[in-house]
């Protein structure tokens, strides 16, 4: 019984992928009846203008946001578990704050913020540039969540015995702590990165002239009507940030069990 | 500290003694960026959006910034003409849409974090990976993904429509239900990987004890496992609520004119309507619930813990010092 409701409930969270990525192959141009197999519309994304032009806008935002917040997280992390703050439940909570504000919310706040900010300061016109402040601010608090996961499985005593045998601060850091933390902050960016390559509200809001993203590309197709081309690209994205948030798990996984 | 030595607070790290002034500074190092990042980003956008809620607009759109109750009014139902229920019914609609959603993610979500938790080992990480890349994988896709699944010559609409629930050419979408379905599919995990955590833990001698006294199959549900899950059931319930409150694409790609929840009054308020003032406030009522909704959890478990279930890690990173 309770098997059936397991598998029914597979098929309920993976119907939504499995349909796209059916059509994303059906050569028919219009409506969902099966025409045959085809390649045709993964073809037509490459001479796609369009799309290749959000595509460097989406790599382009979703690196440059990765770095800035696998940087500022991991050393959060790494600062929060192993100093004192006075002010430390404060902190944590302005830490997990945009994990739980719905997006729509830090959208309009990042519109209204950069708004004012621009009377002020000039370069925060929408655009790309403001977009990746908006986004690594959006990933910061799950990056600092990842390292701090990793950060706890890490035993004192190594660090103190590579001190004991001469080591210095530096050298500590170089030898022990950061080569066990490294797949804790691969995984932390990977799935920084994916957050930002699924994100499309906030990107939506901040977007200026030419700075389109592929999920926007997707939301203005699919509200015109779908095109094919657009479950060929939808299939891709899929795939892609699977693949990133697997790799990142198996990251997790493997040291787990390593510990163990 | 012994007699003569200066009472200082001093910390050692790896046998070095370092004052407490130095301790700070260091700890600053690592973590000023961050901060001064956060209180920028995070606190000047919350802290725009609840000043811009008071705000008014002037006649030719332009934002006036004096003290004004004019939005929250709106919202509430005072119209030009008297009373105008508009807003105030998108409000208790997207609260029931959103607690609709919950308890649909419960009913489903609840045998099946049972399922997973059933595995041993490999198979064991094989069903929570298949849990977790849908979690992981873009929301608009998966939603417009129901638009095919349900258009008149969809699979969905097909087999409803062998069991008479759908006429000749007509499709599933738009309509609540659409949204409804696409809502707990699209959150299931949200609510499955706290839920399996909680699942993982529970002690089942004293179900099998419950049992032996006499207790039928559901009162040892009710008396012996459900407390025992009681946390993850919280902090599943409040990662599918809050999301579902300021939710926008799904009734926008699925719903139609009678499915309109606060999340779409925000994106027309910004990207269409230019009403700023009247998009913060409704903003800021979704900020005001979820403060309550987070309020309501942190009496049950702590926050570090939530969030760790929000981002899927079965690790826990000890308590906070300080």
């Amino acid at each position: 019984m309770l098997n059936v409701w397991g598998l029914c409930l597979f098929a309920f969270l993976y119907a939504p992928i499995v349909v796209v990525m059916a059509q994303s192959f059906n050569s028919g141009r219009f409506g969902v009846t099966w025409k045959g197999f085809t390649w045709e519309w993964y073809a037509a994304l490459f001479h796609n203008e369009g799309i290749r032009a959000a595509t460097i806008n989406t790599l382009l935002l979703a690196v440059s946001s990765t770095v800035i917040s696998t940087v500022l997280g991991t050393s959060l992390a790494y600062g929060m578990s192993r100093f004192r703050w006075r002010w430390g439940r404060a902190w944590e909570g302005l830490i997990q704050a945009p994990v739980y504000v719905p997006d729509v919310v830090v959208a309009a706040g990042f519109l209204v913020f950069f708004d004012v900010a621009r009377r002020f300061l000039p370069g925060f016109e929408p655009g790309l540039r403001v977009m990746i402040l908006a986004h690594a601010t959006v990933q910061l608090p799950f990056v600092t969540l990842v390292v701090r996961a990793r950060m706890s499985g890490l035993d004192r005593s190594l660090e103190e015995a590579a001190h004991d045998l001469g080591a210095d601060a530096w050298q500590v850091f170089r030898e022990v702590t950061g080569p066990f933390l490294a797949p804790g902050v691969m995984s932390a960016a990977l799935l920084a990165f994916t957050l930002s390559l699924d994100d499309f509200v906030v990107s939506f809001f901040m977007s200026g002239p030419g700075t389109t993203t592929l999920p926007m590309f997707i939301y203005s197709s699919v509200k015109r009507g779908v095109t094919p081309e657009v479950n060929a690209l939808s299939s891709l994205l899929v795939v892609l940030s699977a693949l990133a948030a697997w790799f990142a798990m198996r990251l997790g996984n493997r040291f787990r069990e390593n510990a163990e | 500290m012994g007699k003569g030595l200066p009472a200082r607070r001093v910390t050692v790290r790896s046998g070095e003694v370092v004052s407490s002034r130095e301790e700070r500074l260091r700890g600053w190092l690592f973590c000023g960026g961050g901060f001064l990042w956060l209180t920028v980003f995070v606190v000047g956008p919350l802290a725009a959006i609840l000043a811009m809620g008071f705000s008014s607009r002037g006649d030719y759109g332009e934002i006036q910034w004096q003290w004004s109750f004019e939005s929250y009014r709106r919202l509430g139902g005072v119209g030009e003409l008297g009373f105008d229920p508009v807003y105030p019914l998108i409000l208790f609609r997207t609260l029931g849409v959103a607690m609709a959603t919950t308890l649909g993610c419960v009913v489903c979500g609840m045998p099946f974090a049972f399922f997973i938790a059933g595995f041993k080992g490999h198979r064991r990480t094989a069903a929570l990976m298949g849990v977790m890349i849908p979690f992981w994988t873009n929301l608009l896709i998966r939603t417009y993904a129901w638009q095919i699944l349900m258009a008149p010559q969809g699979p969905l609409t097909v087999v409803a429509r062998a069991f008479g629930w759908v006429g000749e050419g007509d499709a599933l979408y738009p309509g609540l239900f659409a949204v409804y379905l696409c809502l707990v599919c699209d959150f299931i995990p949200f609510m499955v990987l706290p839920l399996y955590a909680s699942v993982e833990k529970v002690n089942w001698a004293l179900a099998d004890a419950a049992r032996d006294l006499g207790a039928g199959e559901i009162s040892v549900f009710w008396h012996a496992v459900l407390p025992q899950i009681r946390a993850g059931l919280a902090a599943g319930s409040l990662l599918v609520f809050l999301p579902a409150l300021g939710q926008f694409v799904i009734p926008d790609l699925l719903g139609g004119a009678r499915t309109v929840l606060l999340g779409n009054l925000v994106q027309q308020q910004f990207v269409q309507g230019r009403d700023w003032p009247f998009g913060a406030a409704i903003a800021s009522v979704c900020l005001a619930l979820v403060a309550l909704g987070l309020a309501l959890l942190s009496r049950l478990q702590p926050a570090s813990e939530a969030a760790q279930n929000r981002i899927g890690s079965e690790e826990r990173h000890e308590g906070w010092v300080g």
